[in-house]
């Protein structure tokens, strides 16, 4: 039995080219999906889908849901359900809209947007956020509630705590510097965008480097040099066509010329300026790096995707999985206070219904994105695509045309569409 | 180093010590003022009917149920275990019959579940756990292959494996098994057998559960047979035969004081 010290390492088989790149051939037909729905939109609009001006759009419009859908994914892996973000965010966006237009201005006497205005208002919307999650998480961990019930009811609490707190009225207009958050009144301009998109591909390269080196460290067999290349050159181009997407998005000159005269400046003829990154991309992005590194590499994603595979194996191996329950809750709070600034933010006030149906979408997100209901599954790019995706095809139909309540049909039925073909997927493929 | 046997008859501190153990669920008595001990390199069979309670009396000591009343020594030192890291923090590692492993994740992270490698930047280190992994594996099961895949695509003996190196790997020196062999074929079972007489000679003791009269009397050193949640009796495998206890397991009968072992 002692023979052999360490397990020999078996060079893998022969495999075709395209299996040498190690793929994830489901993320591969999402954005398959995704590209065609972009395509098909573009031919009925006469190109007027893909335009820089539109994917702008559609990248502000999906942070919200999709800043969500990042946490969603957490509960769902470890076989819980959050039915109250959209209701939670209405609650964290009223607190923060009351802060920064009545507390703070008025009560406290900083005066209309004060410089300190934002910040405080940020950190305590951020801090209600998370209170109220772990407060979730602590009554389905703690005291066994089932998620299911704990945010049914939270749905309705919150919902209407907003209305209370707000009397249900639109609260606005919102401090000039938390605008920013929003999308189109705060972008990083062109010069910024591609430091930050140069940055950002240095930064994805050097960890698909450090990745390889640390298995070939160990001897492990690694891919081939041309697949590893492959990979770094789709990575590059997509970040960086994503910049120049949003930077060929131009202000327009109107516009422009008014915010130049604001400033003093004249406008030169010809002068053309682009928007660049918008700020709430530039979070959400951040998001999902943060999220997609707690998943794959802290012990906390490690318990989390251990938890929802096997609770109890789970808990035998010395995991604390109700503490661990009170953490995601309370990360899914404050991933809930984060879109609510953007999705406040963007609309410029707080209205007494943002974020309904939010929590429907975010859990339609997380599930075409490959979150299993089942639980152990999961990945936080997967559920931002879905929440792009589902994005995709509203303002797609809008565009097109389509009657709102025939757009409503086709979202539910693409819903469980998606989950039928991911079914028939995990089948073929022999895994649960 | 003395044999277990030898330890026990110098009145040496016994390794671990479960005295006068009840638990009740629902006014059913599970485990009803139990006692069982165990010394360094020894092999304590628990046999009994399903639903005997010598599972539950296991899970106690693993951390798993939280005991009515009793108490557990542990180099006759009183300890309080009240979940499954106190049990690991005294050394007691488990298999369960159930396995235990989270499916969806591979070998490396199921063995390391709970205690995993850490970078200096506190990330998790999946390169040197794969690494430590297959260093284990190499002792334990040379066919062991499927590092990278999640261990549900594992058959039965690989998953044990997996099992077990997680017990051995963290050092046990109280080692409990419930039925490790229930989901393995003669030739993994073999091999657990030999792993068991490997790990009996570094002087870890073991609680091995079993509903095979016959492999407790090849495995063991001492049996403990319950019927009904109460204790029948401690026996020196030596001094009985095969039918001896079966008529403790079947009709709950110690075969006479004379082959009976003081649990003190």
């Amino acid at each position: 039995m002692a023979e052999a010290t360490t397990q020999p390492i078996q060079t893998p088989a022969k495999r075709s080219l395209f299996q040498q790149l190690e793929l994830d051939t489901r993320l591969l037909g999402m954005v398959g999906a995704f590209i065609i729905l972009c395509i098909g939109f573009n031919l009925l609009t006469d190109g007027r889908f893909l335009t820089p001006r539109n994917i702008f759009n559609l990248t502000i419009q999906t942070v919200s849901v999709a800043i969500m859908a990042s946490g969603m994914v957490f509960v769902i892996v470890t076989r819980h359900i959050d039915l109250s973000v959209g209701a939670l965010l209405a609650t964290c966006s009223a607190v923060m809209a009351m802060v920064q237009t009545q507390v703070l201005p008025d009560m406290l006497g900083f005066g209309l947007n004060h410089p300190a205005t934002w910040a405080i208002t940020i950190v305590v919307g951020l801090g209600v956020g998370t209170l109220i999650g772990a407060f979730h998480g602590w009554m389905v961990g703690y005291l066994s509630i089932p998620a299911f019930i704990v945010t049914l009811g939270g749905f309705l609490v919150w919902r209407n705590v907003a209305w209370y707190l707000t009397d249900g009225q639109t609260i606005g207009p919102l401090d000039k510097t938390f605008l920013i958050f929003g999308g189109i009144n705060g972008t990083m301009g062109t010069t910024w965008s591609w430091i930050i998109g140069i940055a950002a591909t240095v930064l994805a390269l050097f960890g698909l480097w450090s990745g390889r080196r640390a298995r070939q460290g160990h001897g492990f067999a690694v891919k081939p040099l041309w697949a590893e290349l492959t990979i770094a050159g789709i990575t590059a181009g997509a970040i960086l066509g994503l910049v120049w997407t949003l930077n060929s998005y131009l202000i327009p000159a109107r516009r422009l010329k008014r915010m130049m005269e604001a400033k003093g400046e004249t406008m030169p003829e010809g002068l053309e300026v682009g928007y660049g990154l918008p700020i709430s991309v530039l979070i959400l992005i951040a998001v999902a790096v943060v999220m997609t590194v707690v998943a794959r590499r802290t012990r906390l994603g490690r318990y989390i995707f251990a938890t929802g595979g096997n609770p109890d194996a789970a808990e035998l191996s010395g995991i604390n999985t109700r503490m661990l329950t009170v953490k995601i809750f309370a990360l899914m709070g404050f991933l809930c206070a984060l879109s609510a600034v953007v999705a406040s933010a963007r609309l410029a006030n707080h209205s007494n219904d943002i974020g309904t149906l939010d929590e429907l979408r975010v859990i339609a997100a997380a599930v075409i994105g490959g979150t299993a209901l089942s639980g152990g599954l999961g990945t936080i790019h997967g559920a931002i695509l879905g929440a792009l995706i589902m994005q995709a095809l509203q303002s797609g139909m809008a565009m097109v045309g389509v009657d709102a309540p025939f757009q409503n049909i086709v979202v539910g039925s693409v819903l469980v569409l998606a989950v039928l073909i991911d079914i028939q997927y995990r089948k073929r493929l022999g895994a649960k | 180093m003395k044999t277990a046997k030898e330890l026990r008859a110098e009145g040496a501190t016994p390794l671990v010590e479960m005295k006068d153990i009840s638990i009740a669920f629902g006014g059913i008595k599970a485990v009803d003022h139990v006692s069982v001990d165990l010394h360094p390199g020894e092999v304590v069979g628990l046999l009994g009917h399903n639903g005997a309670g010598k599972s539950t009396l296991i899970k106690i000591l693993s951390g798993a149920y939280h005991m009515d009343a009793g108490e557990i020594r542990i180099n006759g030192d009183k300890v309080e275990i009240t979940n499954p890291r106190d049990a690991r923090s005294h050394n007691i590692e488990t298999i369960y019959q159930t396995l235990a492993l989270a499916d969806n994740l591979d070998a490396a992270s199921n063995l390391f579940l709970g205690r995993e490698l850490v970078t200096p930047f506190g990330l998790v280190d999946d390169a040197a756990m794969e690494a430590e992994c297959r260093k284990i594996m190499g002792r334990l099961n040379p066919n062991f292959q499927k590092f990278s895949e999640p261990v549900a695509a594992l058959s039965g003996g690989q998953r044990q494996s997996v099992a077990i190196a997680r017990a051995v790997y963290f050092n046990a020196k109280i080692l409990i098994m419930d039925e490790p062999t229930a989901a393995l074929g003669p030739h993994e079972t073999q091999m657990v057998a030999e792993l068991i007489q490997q790990l009996k000679a570094e002087g870890i003791g073991i609680f091995l559960i079993d509903h095979d009269v016959h492999a407790v009397m090849e495995l063991c050193d001492r049996a403990s047979v319950m019927k009904n949640g109460a204790l029948v009796g401690t026996v020196d495998i030596e001094d009985v035969t095969d039918d001896d206890l079966l008529s403790m397991i079947i009709l709950g009968k110690n075969p006479g004081e004379a082959a009976a072992s003081t649990t003190d």
